[in-house]
């Protein structure tokens, strides 16, 4: 099935809640409104005609001209051998994108639809810092319900792939300055 | 005659687990157990907090990132040819199928794809393919290694060498080679590849045979293995595993047929997949010969490849445009069957020559991130056999 036809599935099934599409890229994608997308994401996965099993990554964007976060999963729909072969099939390769607000970026989970999920949300958690609501592998701290750090230490500050980050100047007595005059690690 | 009846009624509630004896003969009580991250099991910096019960562990949660050096910030400030020797990095074991993929998400992305020469392709399918052998005898060498099998980590060190050397005599670099880059390769190959190719696999080819009878089909090794880490084809699918641990559950899919990339649709080949020769589909025994299976159909990949490449002599084999390359304002993901498994790269141009955004989807962290779920319930000895089994290379789990 073509991106086009994937997305007319899901216009059909939930209508404005699909916020946009792009197709003329080399990555075509649809936008889907961030409170549905467990709900789309069930039905990605369920729907017979679709089927996207195979979670691939969950990527995600920093756009900090327009204020907002962007996380990017890529599906894959892994299909049993028909009859006369006993390959399995990649039918659809689709992608979702689903923004939220820079100042408080919050997504929900879809760890329960694919368990791939999990370590991925805690990666872009990790490093993007965007928080995805009712995470399994969840941690309460000062900065409120979270995934748990999964690459940087569970004390690390801040979050390193944000645009305006900005790299700590020690860490527990460990200085980042390697030269003698330089005020701040060179990127 | 009288129906016989049993006069011994056997017990059939009996629980004879492990459990009961242990409970009865010496008390025993939960424990956690901390396993790396300096662990020779682990390879590399895993930690795996173990929650274990005498033999049992009752629970293993993988903690990573020790070796995390945030590769992707650094994709933000270089350019895409600039940042091929970082992703050499990722999966030191298979440098050569890193930057094929990352080069290939680029070229994809650019446009610069179709200008490559059919000498370029041929080059990048034949080294991909030799570092995947590498890579499998590291894996095979060293699973011997974890379950106390010393001689077989020797014999696989023995033919890696004859590949690296190819590899040094091509582009000067053992381990990280940075030689597929943006718009083709750093080097043509030497003048006497060809002949050099077919002799090591001339000699490599039997000694896939001499591997199975050293270790595939010994007895030990098989008691150690099969039945053990067995993971079902939904938890495969689900967890999003891939490469020879997905291939070790019965799941046929490969990327180099699913979705040929790079010209692999030009060849001809099978995909071997664990069908519970020894025990049961998916166990450990299985996710280990497909990939010694693999080491064999890449062997038929090359051969196939280097009497193509006969044919191209004289091509030109690095695009000029590849160090002065535009990322348009686009996005694109990419993947390509690693050793591994799928090694995806997401890559955003936002019109200038420096990226905005690289992602990597590496195939051991997804891969690792099913261990909480076989890990459940086994013996302490199985973990070795099991994280083994899934063959992570930590430097592309932390990245």
């Amino acid at each position: 099935m073509t991106p086009e036809e994937i997305t007319d599935i899901l216009k059909k099934q939930f209508g404005a809640k699909i916020a946009g599409f792009k197709f003329e890229t080399a990555h075509p994608r649809v936008e889907v409104e961030k409170s549905a997308w467990p709900e789309v994401a069930r039905f990605l996965k369920s729907d017979p005609r679709l089927q996207l099993n195979f979670l691939r990554s969950i990527a995600s964007l920093d756009l900090l001209e327009d204020e907002k976060f962007v996380a990017i999963y890529d599906l894959l729909s892994m299909r049993p051998p028909t009859k006369g072969g006993d390959a399995w099939t990649m039918e659809n390769e689709f992608s979702v994108h689903v923004s939220t607000e820079r100042s408080n970026p919050h997504i929900p989970t879809v760890a329960q639809v694919w368990p791939a999920a999990d370590w991925h949300e805690r990666e872009t958690y990790d490093l993007m810092g965007i928080t995805f609501d009712d995470h399994p592998d969840s941690v309460i701290d000062q900065d409120g319900t979270h995934p748990r750090r999964i690459l940087c230490a569970d004390d690390w500050v801040g979050h390193p792939l944000r645009k305006d980050y900005k790299f700590p100047m020690e860490y527990h007595g460990i200085p980042a300055v390697t030269e003698f005059d330089q005020t701040r690690p060179i990127h | 005659m009288a129906e016989t009846v049993l006069e011994f009624q056997p017990d059939l509630n009996l629980d004879l687990s492990a459990d009961r004896i242990q409970q009865e003969d010496m008390p025993t009580e939960e424990m956690l157990v901390n396993m790396g991250p300096q662990h020779p099991a682990t390879h590399g910096v895993l930690r795996v907090v173990l929650r274990t019960d005498g033999e049992m562990v009752l629970e293993a949660v993988p903690h990573i990132g020790y070796l995390h050096r945030c590769a992707e910030k650094i994709g933000e400030t270089l350019q895409p040819y600039q940042y091929i020797p970082y992703t050499d990095r990722m999966d030191y074991l298979a440098g050569m199928n890193n930057n094929f993929a990352f080069a290939l998400a680029v070229e994809k992305l650019s446009g610069l794809e179709a200008e490559l020469t059919a000498r370029v392709k041929y080059i990048r399918i034949i080294f991909c393919e030799l570092n995947r052998i590498a890579s499998h005898l590291v894996a095979f060498g060293t699973y011997g290694l974890d379950l106390g099998a010393f001689t077989p980590f020797l014999y696989a060190f023995r033919e890696r060498e004859y590949i690296l050397d190819m590899f040094e005599a091509t582009c000067g670099a053992r381990l990280t080679y940075s030689y597929i880059t943006i718009g083709g390769v750093t080097h043509d190959v030497p003048e006497n590849f060809i002949d050099v190719c077919t002799e090591f696999l001339d000699y490599f080819e039997p000694k896939v045979v001499e591997y199975n009878n050293l270790l595939s089909h010994n007895h030990i090794f098989v008691k150690r293995t099969a039945n053990v880490g067995v993971i079902s084809q939904e938890d495969a699918i689900d967890y999003g595993l891939s490469g020879p641990v997905l291939r070790g559950s019965g799941i046929k899919f490969d990327l180099r047929k699913a979705k040929p990339y790079g010209g692999y649709d030009e060849f001809e080949f099978d995909v071997p997949v664990g069908s519970g020769e020894k025990g049961r589909t998916g166990d450990c025994w299985d996710r280990y010969i497909v990939r010694v299976r693999e080491m064999e159909e890449a062997v038929r990949i090359i051969r196939q490849a280097l009497e193509k490449l006969r044919g191209t002599a004289g091509q030109e084999t690095l695009h000029k445009k590849g160090k002065s390359l535009k990322l348009p304002e686009d996005e694109i993901y990419f993947e390509i069957e690693n050793p591994r498994g799928q090694l995806g790269f997401y890559v955003a141009g936002d019109g200038s020559t420096i990226p905005s955004r690289v992602k990597a989807r590496g195939p051991s962290f997804c891969n690792l991130c099913v261990t909480e779920r076989v890990c459940h319930n086994v013996l302490l000895g199985d973990m070795a056999a099991i994280i083994g089994s899934l063959d992570v290379v930590m430097g592309e789990v932390d990245r």
